[in-house]
């Protein structure tokens, strides 16, 4: 079956879609141990891709007022305040504040992309994912479909709106405007091979100087969703920053739902020929 | 690395991408596994279970009731009352056949409406059919619907005039071959997501909307048909309705912690509820009324209104378990653990 076919293949996305010697995949690493909180990430993206404000909430979350990534933010900045005990011998507990720019994955088995009926999302010769604005109808199917949560309908608009990573920048060959507004590199965009051997020897160098806790989020090829295009290192468990820990592209299991679908209707059809058959007059 | 160079040379010599983090949690004593406010039930999978700020790790549905369930009941009705009609004309039960023809297109424009209404730029209904895309059942379903519609109409128009008997019949015939489709590929369209409730019953989410679909249209006929003309009604209609129970016990069991979202939502909880007590009714007056046409009406009103209430069930469970992040993370946390086990 297609579905499968496509599910299972680890070569080059946007060439399995299609492009002819297409450039390479790109895609961001955010380094969240270097990440400041600073939030220029999500204005920079607000203001070159004209989204629009979407509530001015005091959340009482630390300092996040974004609360999370939907139509209207494209870029959101979690911030977590943890308790930790104290190790520099004064018996006084600590705080440690993991702060982390969280962003559409791009995934390579993008589910918001394998749902959508009007073809309105599609994949870029940049291996990233987009809507087309002038398409989408707002079904609502690619919403229900992400498992990160990062797509939502626009309201008063009744679209479905996400990050482009910078689709008309990325076209003149300047790099998406998170990246390019943060001051510490926690956003790096590039060549998403490159980034991957990046985040490693980080991950790496962390360790060593005993950021026991430091892992690669999204980076894997094998996960569930084929890897992501956009990935991370954090700091603790991928649910402590409001991400799903073992997520996997519901259209996997597609060519099983389909089967079985077939199965039950012909068990309907069966029913009903035996109930007309059985009944007496 | 970034710095300032000053006349004494560099100063403020920052690591940029290089740097490390000063403090190492040894310890997190702050995030305790996450507890709901106030003295709520106990719940599977409150053990070990963190979050951020108890936000939802997927965005909500934005499909919205009555809209999608009502179309959820409405598909399964058209599509099983197809298959209905064809078996009562080939069995000449007139009377039977002609109301399920209408009942199914009935069904299937109501829900048309229903599914226009629920987009969010209802104008652009028409871009459903830019495209065909297996990998989505919406994509499917639109098309299927699209072949379904007429050829129920064109076997409504027929019945009603008695006129283009030719029509009429390949109507007939071509709705009743799609109809079990129509009737079925709701469930996968619903599991193809990433709302826990929905994903996690996708085995056993097509037999049960396949059940609940003839036992609305075998409710619909024991309404609408002569005494005479419902034996077959009536033997579907009890034997679909206990099955559609059945089926939906089964589907809950296999969820694991999920099947939570089915009690955790007062909506979800208070649905299946009255979808028992009208299927369990229904069942119960075809049983025992089946020389009355009034017990008979009753009955299939119980089992009309349980297939409905088993859909706005799973709709509403769907959605508790897509804002409470519980039953996304406590599944996949256990998923991981399993394989790291090997």
């Amino acid at each position: 079956m297609a579905t499968e076919m496509n599910l299972l293949e680890r070569g080059d996305v946007a060439a399995s879609s299609g492009y002819e010697s297409p450039p390479p995949r790109v895609g961001f690493f955010t380094d969240t141990s270097v990440c400041i909180g600073c939030k220029a990430c999500e204005v920079a993206c607000k203001e070159w891709n004209h989204v629009p404000e979407d509530g001015l909430n005091f959340t009482g979350m630390s300092y996040d007022n974004t609360e999370g990534l939907g139509a209207d933010s494209w870029r959101h900045v979690a911030f977590i305040e943890q308790k930790v005990v104290g190790t520099d011998g004064s018996g006084q507990d600590g705080i440690r504040w993991l702060m982390a720019s969280d962003v559409c994955k791009h995934c390579t088995h993008a589910a918001c992309l394998d749902v959508c009926p009007t073809g309105s999302l599609f994949r870029t010769e940049f291996g990233t994912v987009v809507v087309q604005e002038d398409i989408c109808n707002g079904c609502g199917y690619c919403i229900s479909a992400c498992p990160y949560g990062v797509i939502d309908q626009r309201h008063g608009d009744g679209r479905a709106w996400k990050c482009t990573l910078c689709y008309d920048r990325l076209s003149v060959g300047v790099e998406p405007a998170c990246a390019k507004a943060c001051p510490t590199d926690s956003i790096q965009f590039g060549p998403l091979e490159e980034l991957r051997a990046r985040a490693e020897r980080r991950r790496d160098q962390l360790h060593r100087s005993g950021v026991i806790d430091a892992r690669l989020y999204g980076e894997s090829p094998d996960d569930g969703v084929g890897g992501d295009g956009a990935f991370f290192l954090l700091l603790d468990e991928p649910e402590v920053y409001g991400l799903p820990p073992d997520p996997i592209v519901t259209t996997r299991d597609l060519p099983a739902m389909y089967r079985r679908a077939g199965v039950a209707a012909a068990a309907l059809v069966s029913v009903v020929v035996l109930g007309f058959g059985g009944a007496r007059r | 690395m970034s710095s300032s160079v000053t006349k004494q040379g560099l100063r403020e010599v920052h690591p940029g991408r290089e740097a490390v983090s000063q403090v190492q949690a040894t310890a997190d004593v702050s995030q305790r596994p996450h507890r709901r406010a106030g003295g709520e039930r106990s719940m599977v999978g409150e053990a070990d279970f963190r979050s951020y700020y108890g936000k939802p790790i997927i965005n909500k549905p934005v499909w919205e009731a009555p809209d999608i369930p009502g179309y959820l009941f409405l598909g399964g009705l058209a599509g099983a009352s197809s298959v209905m009609a064809a078996a009562a004309t080939a069995s000449h039960r007139g009377a039977l056949a002609r109301a399920l023809k209408l009942s199914s297109t009935a069904a299937v424009s109501l829900s048309g409406i229903a599914l226009v209404h629920d987009l969010g730029r209802p104008a652009r209904f028409a871009n459903m059919l830019r495209v065909l895309k297996p990998s989505s059942p919406m994509s499917v379903g639109s098309w299927l619907l699209a072949s379904f519609t007429p050829l129920s109409a064109a076997a409504s128009l027929s019945a009603l005039t008695g006129r283009f008997r030719l029509v009429g019949a390949a109507g007939t015939a071509g709705a009743a071959l799609l109809g079990p489709a129509v009737a079925t590929y709701t469930a996968a369209l619903v599991s193809n997501t990433a709302v826990p409730a929905w994903h996690e019953g996708f085995k056993e989410m097509p037999f049960v909307f396949a059940a609940s679909a003839v036992s609305s249209a075998a409710g619909m006929g024991l309404v609408v048909a002569p005494l005479h003309e419902s034996g077959p009604a009536r033997l579907l209609g009890v034997t679909s309705g206990a099955a559609e129970l059945g089926l939906m016990e089964l589907m809950k069991r296999n969820m694991g912690a999920v099947k939570e979202a089915f009690t955790s939502s007062e909506k979800a909880h208070r649905y299946e509820k009255g979808a028992k007590i009208a299927i369990v009714t229904g069942i119960a007056a075809a049983l025992l009324g089946k020389h009355s046409r009034v017990a008979s009406a009753f009955a299939g009103a119980g089992l009309l209104v349980g297939s409905a209430l088993s859909r706005f069930a799973i709709f509403e469970a769907g959605l508790e378990s897509a804002e409470d992040p519980r039953y996304t993370v406590v599944p996949q946390r256990k998923r991981l653990e399993e394989r790291n086990r090997g």
